[in-house]
């Protein structure tokens, strides 16, 4: 029992601690987009990595999301004989809800895991060090710009994916269940707001920090060897998506009370 | 093997441009610095020997500045390092070069940008006066022309050049060696060798190489200090060193197991 409560003590202070590391890693990340600008030939190779790689993969993702939200809404709806009201419900998801979050968890994957594994390879070579050795901040001059492209591109790419699983549900449910084209935008229209999309809109903005800034953090924290960046890159991965699910479902819940507050 | 390891003199030949005073630093519950005391004296190369692994680099990242003591100071040209902020250090760092064991060269970068990268942070040189430099210096390397490969395409001795011409381009009072001739064939660790000394010469840097490669130590050494269980045990001149009394340093330089071999292999 002593023993059981010792180690869970042990291990929160273990936990605390690395939050107040990770507090100030990201503070001084955030920091250093004001103490020193990155430069255009640090930031736009990272940026062709970041957004114009990741574009074939968030648009199949994005019309994948739209296509089967509409098969499983349509049958939903088709029951109660309410078809017409899929494209409200279908491109609310994709708006508000799901095409962020999952254009997120998708990016996490293919960014976040490179990034942790690139500063992981880095840090266990000691370019790191190196980097420090001739005077310069590893973190405003590895992370700062990997954090501001990710808050930038995160939130685009997203509406890329957004757009794309819009033209998907379309497609799939006027075109193949031939669902009325008139309802189906109309009911969209009446449904979602320009605060629906921008819930949207600042979650992924979110989405993209975190992303940046933990799996940025995870490399920094890479142990020796193959094994320690592997570690790494999947603990990157792994903490990113809690952030991603566990920040969504608290914003999707103050966006709600903050809707209520201002206009019910 | 019953010999307790004592301090050694680590006083400086010259006046001294780096002080290390009674380094202690711990990670985890392994100590690996116990209480070190060691000068540099300027213009001079000391050379730090050692088992693997007995924190020779450890103590090498202390005197830049790269790993702060628990306990204990390191003092560069009257400047305390170990206490100094990140900024000022980032400035003292100008004047120090380090060459890594493995090179850690920029894998995303070219050669050139790698022995520009400095060049680049702290002085504002134009294009053309980067690239002489930059030229300038791996001519002094013996790699002329090779500013536009990129590391993965180099050889272990060729990186370990660019690394070298990396840790000179700004020209420092100081350049730190982690193992420079580790993982090198005898020709290509001569050749770092005689780098070393040319670029001593060139340059009248202080120089601090760490190593375990006692042909490299005899050959660049002013003096050598041997770190063992923590402590330096032994501080001398080439000759002192080789002609030396202290069985753990006899046996060390002659690179004999002994009755380590029980401890090696169980």
């Amino acid at each position: 029992m002593v023993t059981v409560l010792g180690s869970t003590i042990e291990n929160l202070i273990s936990l605390i601690r690395g939050a107040g590391r990770f507090s100030r890693f990201s503070g001084s990340a955030v920091a250093g987009a004001f103490v020193e600008r990155p430069k255009r030939r640090v930031i736009l190779p990272l940026m062709m990595q970041i957004g114009l790689q990741s574009v074939p993969v968030i648009l199949a993702t994005g019309a994948f999301v739209g296509m089967v939200l509409a098969v499983q809404i349509y049958g939903q709806l088709h029951r109660m004989g309410a078809e017409s009201l899929s494209g409200a419900i279908i491109n609310y998801s994709i708006v508000a809800e799901l095409g962020p979050v999952l254009a997120a968890v998708i990016l996490a994957g293919r960014i976040g895991g490179a990034m942790a594994a690139e500063l992981g390879t880095m840090k266990v070579t000691e370019q790191i060090d190196a980097l420090r050795t001739l005077g310069a901040d590893p973190v405003n001059y590895l992370v700062t710009p990997r954090f501001l492209a990710c808050l930038v591109l995160v939130p685009m790419l997203t509406l890329y994916s957004d757009a794309i699983g819009i033209i998907g549900g379309y497609i799939m449910s006027v075109k193949y269940f031939h669902v009325s084209e008139f309802f189906y935008w109309h009911q969209t229209k009446m449904f979602i707001e320009n605060w629906d999309l921008m819930v949207g809109m600042v979650k992924s903005i979110y989405f993209g920090g975190a992303i940046g800034l933990i799996c940025c953090y995870k490399g920094f924290q890479a142990k020796q060897g193959a094994e320690g960046v592997g570690r790494a890159t999947t603990n990157a991965f792994v903490a990113s998506f809690v952030a991603i699910l566990v920040g969504n479902f608290f914003m999707s819940l103050f966006f709600r009370s903050l809707y209520t507050f201002l206009y019910e | 093997m019953a010999d307790i390891p004592t301090q050694a003199d680590t006083t400086a030949s010259g006046e001294p441009v780096i002080e290390v005073n009674d380094v202690w630093k711990r990670f985890g519950s392994l100590e690996v610095l116990k209480g070190i005391s060691l000068a540099v004296g300027r213009g001079e190369t000391l050379v730090i020997i050692g088992a693997s692994g007995c924190g020779k680099s450890v103590l090498l990242k202390h005197i830049i500045g790269l790993l702060r003591p628990d306990s204990g100071s390191v003092v560069f040209d009257r400047q305390e390092i170990s206490t100094m902020p990140k900024m000022q250090l980032a400035q003292v760092r100008r004047r120090f070069g380090m060459v890594f064991q493995g090179a850690a060269l920029f894998d995303s970068f070219s050669v050139k940008e790698n022995v520009a990268f400095g060049l680049r942070r702290h002085t504002d040189y134009s294009e053309e006066k980067m690239s002489a430099v930059v030229a300038e210096k791996l001519r002094l390397v013996g790699l002329v022309g090779l500013e536009q490969k990129m590391p993965g395409e180099l050889s272990g001795g060729m990186k370990k050049r660019v690394g070298i011409a990396r840790a000179i381009a700004l020209e420092p009072e100081v350049l730190l060696y982690d193992e420079p001739t580790t993982g090198l064939d005898p020709i290509m660790a001569d050749v770092i060798n005689e780098l070393i000394l040319r670029v001593q010469k060139s340059q009248n840097a202080t120089s601090v190489v760490v190593t375990h490669d006692m042909q490299s130590a005899y050959k660049v050494a002013t003096r050598i200090a041997m770190l063992h269980d923590g402590r330096i045990i032994e501080v001398g001149s080439p000759e002192e060193i080789q002609n030396t009394h202290n069985p753990t340093v006899s046996q060390f330089i002659r690179g004999e197991a002994g009755d380590l071999i029980d401890t090696a292999l169980g």
